[in-house]
């Protein structure tokens, strides 16, 4: 029996699962939302840097960033049993010195989303700035210089960092415990930084469908990112099972079979079964495909987590499967 | 500075009266569970079941008889938190609110911790737990307020057989020696220590003699410091970011080069 079996469990439960889905759509969503910014040039008048095409679809990335780490703050803050007191993962409360533990993942992530926040709110600050010219507040000095070329990439490439940080760091965290599953494969934090980054664009995609559908383009990269990625998390998800080891029997239960049809079936295979090929990408087909990895996504992280809650030690043994 | 202080628990004279739950109990003005309504476990005269934040103490019971019974034996163990010289808790507490004391002792001080509970998946033995009335992490203090003052935790001071021995962790382990050699030459050649040398966590401050194997008291056999996947897990996220950042920026320019081409084929 693995050693992780004698661990009580810390009730991470739903308020935690969605913040690792919500958290890691919008750390991909705002990655992908950069890149499209960064990259694409196309129809940019002369001297600018941003695509009259792709802009719409970025702005969308980086609202969706914004809202996903209010959310994301705010989950994480509910689930503290003294959420007043959520100030102490930054600062000291004896000394009032910065709290900072590189080698705890709960405590880099806290101030990772701090930072990835800071990024979100001036990405989608700029974005509403382009979206709304009439607005007079948006078009102050201040805002416009957001816009800048050299402002708007810096923006772009640290949010991107801390926003892919924010997507995989929760299945590091999850390693750096002593909890069955969780620490008995190295594996939780590629695995769900996968989901991620499938999660994310699939999101784009289901709130982005009106300004896709003015930009085939950014459609089609969108689901052949999202179709590669979500070949690799079937493969990282196959190696992560088998490197469980006989811990992995732990899933010979309901939660095998809600990973199997709902995480592997619904989230994985349906997708790829039901991938457009190449050039003939229709929205409607892939808003479908984009449900279906949402669905997966958040059931991925429904199971990793609720499957190693059901073993605890209880008298002088453990409970569970 | 003091010497390091901790427990020896011989569980060979335990005798299962759970002193040392109430001792706890009282001098830590814990709660009782279920604001004190009466629930049988069925589980022998284990109703305590678990250590967490109002069970600092638990007395283990394990029944082991053949099914004609004609054979067998009770073991009995008053199980604690460890206060690990590396402690798992205290390396992943990302509040500051875990510390370690003048006695080599770990303390969650409670007006730190803001309940996210990083430590309870941390500890490799299930000790720590969420008290329900201050709403945060609670465990055992090894009473570090009695420790303050000179006086013997309330535990040990309780319990009748003295089978939860305090003091210097010099001095336990000489005691603890000596028992296992006295058991030995009396024929119980199955007594061994826990915890009391440094093969895992550092060493246990509060260590165990046993009369058989870990996982019979719900005791891991090698337990480990949860940051020991940090680096590999972390390298393989690194290298995954990589390969999604190679992955968006290719796909991107592929899809441009395509639509241009296409744009110059319906030109010409």
């Amino acid at each position: 029996m693995s050693d992780t079996f004698f661990t009580a469990s810390p009730h991470w439960a739903w308020w935690i699962i969605l913040y690792f889905f919500i958290g890691g759509i919008a750390g991909t969503a705002f990655f992908l939302a950069s890149v499209l910014s960064l990259l694409d040039r196309r129809g940019a008048s002369h001297g600018s840097r941003v695509s009259a095409t792709t802009r719409p679809i970025a702005r969308v990335g980086y609202y969706l960033a914004f809202v996903g780490v209010l959310l994301s703050g705010f989950l994480l803050t509910i689930d503290l049993s003294r959420p007043l007191r959520f100030w102490h993962m930054l600062i000291e409360n004896h000394t009032g010195r910065p709290m900072f533990k590189l080698w705890e993942p709960m405590s880099t992530g806290a101030w990772a989303l701090l930072f990835f926040g800071l990024f979100a709110f001036l990405a989608a600050l700029a974005a509403l700035s382009e979206d709304r010219p009439n607005i007079r507040f948006l078009q102050s000095p201040p805002l416009r210089l957001l816009r800048q070329q050299a402002p708007a990439a810096i923006i772009a490439v640290l949010g991107s960092i801390f926003g892919l940080y924010i997507a995989g760091y929760t299945g590091v965290l999850l390693a750096v415990t002593n909890r069955p599953i969780w620490a008995d494969s190295q594996l939780l934090g590629l695995l769900f930084l996968l989901s991620a980054a499938s999660t994310g664009p699939a999101a784009l995609i289901l709130l982005g469908q009106r300004r896709l559908a003015a930009d085939p383009t950014s459609l089609s990269w969108l689901i052949s990112f999202d179709w590669i990625v979500v070949i690799l998390e079937l493969v990282v998800l196959i190696v992560f099972l088998i490197s469980l080891g006989s811990v992995a029997r732990v899933f010979l239960n309901w939660w095998g079979l809600v990973l199997l049809v709902g995480v592997v079936g619904v989230g994985i295979l349906l997708p790829l079964i039901l991938h457009p090929r190449h050039g003939t990408e229709d929205l409607e087909s892939c808003v479908r495909i984009a449900g279906f990895v949402l669905v997966g996504g958040f059931l991925l992280r429904m199971v990793v987590l609720l499957s190693s809650e059901q073993i605890h030690v209880i008298g002088s043994g453990v409970t569970g499967p | 500075m003091p010497e390091p202080m901790g427990f020896y628990t011989d569980t060979t004279v335990c005798i299962g009266c759970k002193a040392c739950e109430v001792a706890c109990k009282e001098w830590n003005q814990l709660p009782a569970t279920g604001g004190g309504r009466h629930e049988m476990s069925g589980d022998s005269y284990d109703n305590t079941r678990r250590l967490d934040g109002i069970h600092w103490r638990h007395v283990k019971f394990i029944e082991q008889f053949p099914e004609d019974r004609a054979d067998g034996r009770w073991l009995m163990m008053s199980d604690v938190c460890k206060h690990c010289v590396n402690a798992p808790c205290l390396e992943v507490c990302p509040t500051g609110a875990i510390i370690r004391t003048e006695f080599d002792t770990v303390v969650i001080q409670s007006d730190t911790c803001n309940g996210c509970r990083a430590c309870i998946g941390a500890c490799p033995f299930g000790v720590i737990g969420i008290n329900d009335v201050s709403n945060v992490a609670q465990k055992c203090t090894l009473c570090y307020d009695r420790l303050q003052a000179g006086m013997e935790p309330a535990c040990s001071q309780a319990c009748p057989t003295d089978s939860i021995r305090f003091g210097t962790i010099r001095e336990l382990k000489q005691m603890a020696q000596a028992r296992v050699e006295q058991l030995h030459n009396l024929g119980e050649k199955r007594a061994y220590l826990y915890g009391a040398d440094d093969k895992f966590l550092g060493g246990l401050n509060s260590f165990y003699l046993l009369v058989d194997q870990p996982e019979v008291y719900g005791l891991p056999v090698s337990p480990k410091m949860p940051t020991r996947n940090l680096v590999p897990s972390s390298l393989f996220s690194t290298a995954g970011a990589a390969v999604l950042t190679l992955l968006a920026m290719v796909g991107l320019r592929k899809r441009r080069m395509e639509e241009k081409t296409a744009a110059e084929s319906d030109h010409v």
